[in-house]
């Protein structure tokens, strides 16, 4: 789960991890009056979107960039004014961009140094592990890539937790003198208990900016949620903005249906997670697109399958749909009835490819050819995907 | 002979009594594994469909069972807790089929589970099964059948595809394991090779991989290193998009690392047939064996 910046600074402002003083605004006169609130003669606005890339970013009515530093709390107020309620387009909301709602106005600090620092999780160790590197401010991918010696990894032992000398290790690696060391270190503990207090999957605080003044502070911050524990985190839940959400995405959470918008034409149902991916290497094998991932699970009901397959007739891009079940504990009889309700309800706008394997298989496809239903069978994995990207396509298939 | 599980197998259930778990106790009880005992607490002393035991604590089952197997269906809030417990009760094989266990709490059970010499399956993984004498897990059983193929994958539904492709050829499996979809889990792909690799009634093994972490390209070098046997493998998720998480929690293609391309590309320079669709598995199979 992904949050927006104001609200990772307040998280990580609340673990004791310093920020820059300002305040996040739904309305050009609340950022006005943040502005004025500040004492200082510099601010920086930023426009809050769940995707990063917003300096370089431009809004869609031709607004340019994200991120502006003015001097006046009246400048404030006219940035702010062009951002919310407008859309902004970066390298990673896709050419439809996402709506900002509100930006964060902030004091503009004057940096000596730009540092990098993250906390992740190290899946060959299983265990956390601290990402530094004095080179803050860039993507850590591209230090990584030309200057591999320029980063540090900390693995942390998971049941001692972030031990002193790590954190000075740490803290020396970035640069800090030897008399230093105590804002570091502090800095770098909180962060520590954030991630695992929070069930976080990612802290990341990039640039962390050594002030002119010598004090440590995260210029900007990401932190990252492990799904599977957000039972346990209400309060974390309570941050998601459905805005920021793919509208199609939002729909198949309600049904929890695990479910990922592409950018293609054929809808795709699939039961299992590897399945589903292998489906859509498949299509694209056939030289299709897909539109979606979708696994519906290995134990999926059949209001499940109902609504899963008027997730994919609702979405107007998807041209031909393919089921594609191995039947294991989801037995096919019950995907084909599933299947059947949902097109009674809805009749299907698009041609339909089914290809049925596994458990109780013969019902399935009795069920399925007696519904009278315009349904394509298929039985090879392959000539299910050619069959779906000759549909897509438009032509009449055999 | 075959891989961890076989006839002697005595299974225990920890969650029999839930919806997930007393479905798939029955089914492995019926496809012939000894179904010794099953836990669930403040439920002990009841019976679980008239013949198997309940009990509170697992080293309770234990004692009046001699169960050396478990298999996990507890919701996933309390299932490290129970991973943990098996592990203590001097378990030996604990398969934790159970999906949705934080991240957190996977970091401190497999650390606290070095202190053990049990083998943890899983979690978020189907199982295993050595076709015709003992099956620990959620896959349908008649898609198998008793052979020389040994199979292990990170996913669940890509296992019974492979699994019934080499039926269809007229093969047959050894023992399929299903090591899971999580990015922090017990029996690695590599490990699980080694156990294969070492057991003479298989003569060739497939290996199913996906997107996200290295244990592709460290099977890859084992295999380079060590293994006489022909290995045949799938990689799901060549066309998947970076940075999104495809349904397993450790499908995810993160900062240009856990690529399929670059997993494919270390299993071939290790002498693997690598499938290039998954519905040619079977044939490769069939292939990998005439060589």
């Amino acid at each position: 789960m992904n949050i927006h910046e104001y609200q990772a600074r307040d998280l990580l402002s609340s673990a004791g991890v310093a920020v820059p003083r300002g305040a996040v605004a739904k309305t050009a006169e609340e950022a006005e009056a943040i502005a004025r609130s500040l004492p200082c003669n510099s601010f920086v606005v930023k426009a809050q979107v769940h995707a990063g890339g917003r300096g370089k970013g431009h809004f869609q009515d031709g607004y340019k960039s994200g991120v502006h530093l003015v001097k006046t709390p009246h400048q404030v107020r006219d940035v702010a004014q062009h951002m919310i309620g407008n859309t902004l387009i970066t390298h990673q909301t896709g050419p439809e961009g996402k709506p900002v709602h509100s930006v964060l106005v902030g004091e503009s600090t004057e940096i000596a140094r730009e540092l990098y620092l993250a906390i992740v999780l190290d899946r060959s160790s299983g265990c956390p592990v601290i990402v530094a590197s004095q080179q803050g401010g860039m993507e850590i991918e591209a230090v990584a890539e030309k200057n591999p010696e320029a980063i540090l990894r900390e693995v942390i032992h998971p049941g001692l937790g972030l031990q002193p000398y790590q954190a000075r290790k740490v803290s020396i690696f970035l640069g800090f003198p030897s008399t230093g060391l105590r804002a570091p270190c502090r800095l770098l503990h909180a962060a520590y208990r954030l991630f695992i207090e929070k069930d976080c999957s990612q802290v990341e605080i990039n640039p962390l900016a050594v002030t002119k003044g010598g004090d440590v502070v995260a210029l900007d911050a990401k932190l990252n949620f492990d799904d599977n524990a957000l039972f346990r985190h209400k309060e974390i839940q309570d941050l998601q903005d459905p805005s920021q959400e793919d509208p199609r995405d939002l729909a198949a959470a309600e049904h929890h249906l695990n479910y990922i918008g592409l950018e293609g034409n054929i809808g795709c149902m699939v039961n299992g997670a590897g399945l589903a991916m292998a489906t859509l290497d498949l299509i694209q094998a056939a030289g299709g697109k897909p539109a979606n991932f979708l696994d519906v699970g290995g134990g999926a009901s059949e209001q499940m399958i109902t609504a899963a397959f008027r997730l994919l007739q609702a979405d107007s891009s998807v041209k031909a749909i393919l089921v594609n079940i191995f039947g294991g504990i989801l037995k096919c009889d019950l995907l084909a009835q599933g299947m059947i309700s949902a097109c009674r309800n809805n009749p299907p706008r698009v041609p339909i490819i089914v290809r049925l394997q596994g458990t109780n298989v013969e019902q399935g496809r009795k069920l399925l050819k007696e519904s009278g239903l315009p349904l394509i069978p298929a039985e090879g994995l392959m000539e299910a995907a050619e069959k779906a990207v000759t549909a897509a396509s438009g032509k009449k298939g055999k | 002979m075959s891989v961890l599980v076989d006839a002697n197998t005595r299974l225990l259930v920890q969650g029999i009594t839930g919806k997930s778990g007393s479905f798939h106790a029955s089914a492995c009880k019926e496809y012939g594994t000894q179904v010794v005992a099953g836990v669930t607490p403040a439920r002990g002393g009841e019976k679980f469909e008239n013949t198997v035991p309940i009990f509170d604590t697992v080293a309770e089952a234990v004692d009046a069972t001699q169960a050396n197997a478990s298999m996990i269906f507890v919701p996933p809030e309390f299932a490290g807790d129970a991973i943990l417990e098996a592990a203590d009760a001097g378990i030996q094989l604990i398969v934790a089929i159970t999906e949705g266990i934080p991240v957190m709490d996977m970091m401190r059970v497999r650390h606290a589970l070095e202190e053990y010499s049990c083998v943890l399956i899983g979690p978020n993984c189907p199982g295993i099964i050595t076709p015709g004498a003992c099956k620990i897990g959620i896959m349908p059983g008649y898609i198998h059948r008793p052979g020389n193929i040994g199979v292990v994958s990170r996913s669940g539904t890509l296992t019974y595809e492979a699994v019934w492709q080499i039926t269809s050829q007229g093969l047959g499996q050894s023992t399929c394991i299903g090591v899971g979809g999580d990015p922090i889990h017990g029996l690695t792909l590599q490990k699980a090779v080694e156990y294969l690799h070492a057991d003479p009634d298989t003569h060739a093994i497939v290996m199913i991989g996906e997107i996200g972490g290295s244990e592709e390209e460290e099977a890859a070098e084992y295999i380079h290193a060590r293994v006489k046997k022909p290995v045949v493998s799938f990689i799901a998720g060549a066309t998947a998009p970076p940075g999104r998480r495809m349904g397993h929690a450790g499908a995810i293609i993160s900062g240009g690392k856990g690529t399929a391309q670059a997993k494919i590309e270390a299993l071939k320079k290790a002498g693997v047939r690598v499938a290039q669709t998954l519905g040619d598995i079977g044939q490769e199979v069939v292939a990998a064996l005439r060589k």
